[in-house]
């Protein structure tokens, strides 16, 4: 009974997966880097396609990562109504006109400029999700520690994170073994029992899985040291490591191309925003 | 020769303990010796080993007086990484050390902490993995192996660095007997293969000494009690003054009044030389007590009829499985990992729902009642403490599953009380669990499901990983409870425990009840034996050694006049 993760690695044949880690790490960051800083319709809609096709060629289905999907949608709806609700005139204020539409109450109007600032800010997520959620389903884990320590993060924070995904399925059995021990002593932990109370009874599993934690981190420490783990002050090979090859620079160069795009139109427009209403 | 490792006058005292754990050591290992350290919990056999291997002083600090020299290093004053080119550590827990996402990382994790290039690595972990006959699985992760490969993967780990010493530290605790026998016959052969020094660790004399040692030492109260070979040991009485159980054989000949010499090569039971004279005091001894009366059968308390269970459509855990559990039985449950024991304990405790079948206590079925209603009848134990213990206090602890039933604070503390005392924790009752040996940890749990009243108790591994004394301790107090009334379901690989504990015992094999018999019988079925991943007692090749046609009457004999010393205490 393998445990499921929320978000897990999705092995594939594609040209995404046959990327190295490294590829993939320093793309995500550049292309990430490149949709965070423009307000550019323009280049938005163009890194969405891009984003949309990359998706297409890793062959991974929306449906595998539904629930990745929807939370950040959630999110984004989110961010949505707490932006219009904390300052209905940002659009306004950025770009210097004011169309109102309809006049809602008090000092909310829904103004052309605030819907068009709105649209920008929801296609930046849809620009960046697809990318992020490619990186941790079409990485194969043993890559991420070599890929991170590749563009200069130290092994040791590299394999933390590897060791943290190697014990996510262990940590969850235990955690699954406790709290049925638990109820089997009379804790409720289901449905029937008032969340106040569930809360407070989930507590009462969070010692001993703590408890079984800590054992575990004492004889894997024990067992990394013994085979010489951190003999070497900075430097460490990589079993899983993969030479880079030509489609890897491609890669990494159309990331460094997008960003020069979107920076590049920073300067045509004198700024983050492009504005259509002047 | 010179030898590879040399203790001198060496002291060792932990910086959180009053006194030295290690007193005035003084040991010579050869280039090329297999060696058992043996001796009981706490005994300092575990520091021996952390003192090889550079984890004393390095993670464990302390006080160390003496010299000690390993493969021409100074230990004592080097480092844990340069000890570790000399020295490769097997660890007990074979899935606790499992580092890497795949098998292939695993192995190479020495290599990739040395700066090894890929290609040179890559060639390595594969002839490696090769030698330990794990090349098939290299890109497998570690939930997918069984404890057998994962103690393979281990070694493999190590045996990459070419190192001169092998140290095992327990590496049976955690294995079925089958996986261990093999653990024992791998690191027989990778040592013939690689002319390393082997140094196992262990208190489990029978089984290490499957394959030959050359030599045993047996440690006791940070002492040297004993270095000698196999066979003289085993002809004094050391091991039994100190709590290592001797092999059953060695104990059988002495119950039959046979004088135990180092000429007998009582090492093992197929080496064994017996004389004529001595065969026929073995069968005379055989013969000389009648078969132990049957006990009167008691009324049915649990019963499972046809139960199928399975995680996913595909598979069943559990297939059609019947049978009944008679009111103050100890019965044990046997198999193989996987093999559906867990689930079925699990099935009883409504922790999972049959998808047919039933389950009856007492005659009613128990469909409709919820894990807690089952829990004031069936107590289930589980195998580690740490998992359970979920109170800082050992009153709050036991008290845990009886309150919300309504008692009042009084009667709370009268019924913990009356638990802690059968348990023998009262004087205990106002400590800190923390403050708590393992075994006394265990009491705790046991406790906290006893004071619910249970007619059932379900226990998971209730001996995995302890010494004879505390196994003795442990059963002991089970079988107390037993004689009160508590019938007892164990699930166990220990086949000790089967012998001297129970009367009868289920065994499990991909999901079908293959076997329902008193342990004796159980484990005299090679057959049996061989699907359970159990071993054959040693009993079974002693009996047919000596010309006794029944190996099953044998075995029993020896049960009857073991828990007869037992109980006598002599």
């Amino acid at each position: 009974m393998a445990a499921k993760t929320v978000l897990n690695y999705l092995p594939r044949k594609s040209v995404v997966h046959d990327l190295t880690g490294t590829a993939k790490l320093v793309f995500f960051l550049l292309f990430t880097f490149a949709s965070m800083i423009t307000y550019d319709t323009r280049v938005l809609a163009g890194l969405l396609v891009i984003s949309l096709g990359i998706f297409r060629l890793s062959h991974i289905k929306i449906s595998e990562v539904k629930f990745m999907m929807v939370f950040m949608l959630i999110f984004l709806a989110l961010n949505n109504v707490f932006i219009f609700l904390f300052n209905p005139n940002q659009g306004t204020e950025i770009y210097g006109t004011r169309h109102v539409l309809v006049h809602l109450f008090w000092r909310y109007d829904v103004t052309a400029e605030q819907l068009f600032y709105h649209l920008n800010i929801s296609l930046k997520y849809f620009v960046t999700l697809p990318v992020a959620i490619l990186f941790i389903s079409a990485t194969n884990p043993s890559e991420f520690a070599a890929s991170l320590n590749s563009i200069g993060v130290s092994y040791r924070i590299g394999y933390a994170v590897s060791l943290a995904l190697r014990y996510i399925p262990d940590i969850q059995r235990d955690y699954h073994a406790i709290s049925q021990a638990q109820q089997a002593r009379g804790v409720e932990l289901g449905k029937k029992e008032k969340l106040l109370r569930r809360m407070k009874n989930s507590v009462g599993i969070l010692l001993p899985l703590i408890m079984s934690s800590l054992q575990r981190i004492d004889t894997i420490s024990s067992a990394m040291e013994l085979r010489g783990f951190g003999k070497n002050k900075k430097k460490r090979t990589w079993y899983m490591k993969r030479p880079m090859q030509r489609s890897d620079y491609i890669a990494m160069a159309l990331g460094a191309l997008l960003l020069a795009i979107s920076l590049g139109m920073m300067a045509v427009n004198g700024g983050r925003f492009n504005n259509p209403f002047l | 020769m010179e030898p590879i490792i040399s203790f001198r006058d060496f002291s060792f005292q932990y910086r959180a303990q009053k006194r030295p754990t290690l007193k005035n050591i003084n040991l010579d290992i050869y280039p090329g010796e297999r060696i058992l350290i043996a001796g009981p919990s706490g005994s300092g056999k575990s520091t021996i080993g952390s003192c090889i291997n550079g984890l004393i002083p390095f993670s464990y600090p302390g006080e160390v007086s003496g010299t000690l020299t390993v493969d021409g290093v100074d230990a004592p004053h080097s480092s844990v990484f340069e000890l570790s080119a000399h020295v490769g550590t097997v660890l007990q827990d074979p899935d606790g050390q499992f580092i890497g996402l795949t098998v292939a990382e695993d192995i190479a994790f020495a290599l990739e902490n040395s700066c090894m290039p890929q290609e040179e690595m890559i060639e390595i972990t594969r002839r490696t993995a090769g030698l330990v006959n794990i090349e098939d699985h290299l890109g497998y992760a570690p939930h997918e192996l069984s404890g057998g490969q994962k103690q393979r993967v281990s070694l493999a780990g190590i045996l990459v660095d070419d190192v001169k010493v092998l140290l095992f530290d327990e590496p049976l605790a955690n294995l079925d007997p089958a996986t261990g026998k093999q653990t024992i016959e791998l690191i027989d052969s990778i040592q013939q293969q690689t002319d390393t020094t082997v140094i196992i660790i262990e208190h489990r004399l029978e089984d290490v000494l499957w394959r030959n040692v050359d030599r045993i030492i047996l440690v006791a109260d940070g002492q040297i009690a004993a270095d000698m070979k196999p066979d003289e040991l085993l002809a004094t009485s050391l091991l039994e003054q100190h709590g290592i159980r001797e092999p059953l054989y060695v104990t059988a000949l002495r119950y039959a009044g046979v004088q135990v010499t180092a000429d007998m090569q009582p090492r093992h039971p197929d080496c064994l030389q017996l004389t004529e004279a001595q065969q026929a005091k073995l069968q005379a001894w055989f013969r000389s007590c009648p078969a132990p009366e049957k006990k009167q059968e008691q009324p049915v308390c649990l019963e499972v009829r046809n139960l199928s269970f399975g995680y996913t459509n595909e598979r069943r855990n559990l297939q059609d499985i019947s049978f009944t559990i008679r009111k103050g039985e100890m019965t044990a449950i046997a198999g193989r990992n996987g093999a559906g024991k867990s689930t079925l304990s699990k099935l009883i405790c409504g922790f999972e729902v049959p998808q047919e079948g039933s389950i009856l206590l007492d005659g009613r079925d128990l469909k409709e009642d919820t894990i807690r209603q089952r829990a004031a009848r069936i107590g289930y134990v589980m195998q580690n403490p740490n998992q359970m213990i979920s109170k800082t206090m050992i009153f709050d602890e036991v008290a845990l599953g009886i309150r919300g039933m309504g008692l009042t604070e009084a009667e709370i503390r009268e019924r913990v009380e009356a638990t802690l005392k059968v348990c023998g924790l009262y004087p205990f009752r106002n400590w800190p669990i923390s403050a708590l040996s393992f075994g006394q940890k265990k009491r705790v749990t046991i406790a906290s499901v006893l004071v619910m009243g249970p007619d059932i108790i379900i226990l998971d591994e209730p001996t995995a990983g302890q010494d004879f004394r505390h196994y003795t301790e442990i059963m002991e107090f089970l079988r107390g409870l037993n004689e009160q009334g508590v019938t007892v379901l164990m699930i166990t690989h220990d086949m000790h425990l089967m012998l001297e504990y129970t009367d009868r015992t289920l065994v499990f094999n991909d999901g079908h009840l293959i076997a329902d018999a008193s342990s004796a019988e159980i484990l005299c079925s090679p057959d049996i034996v061989q699907q359970a991943a159990l071993k054959e007692t040693s009993l079974f090749t002693l009996a047919n050694r000596c010309g006794i046609g029944e190996p099953v009457a044998f075995v029993n004999r020896f049960i009857e006049a073991d828990r007869e010393v037992r109980a006598h205490g002599c």
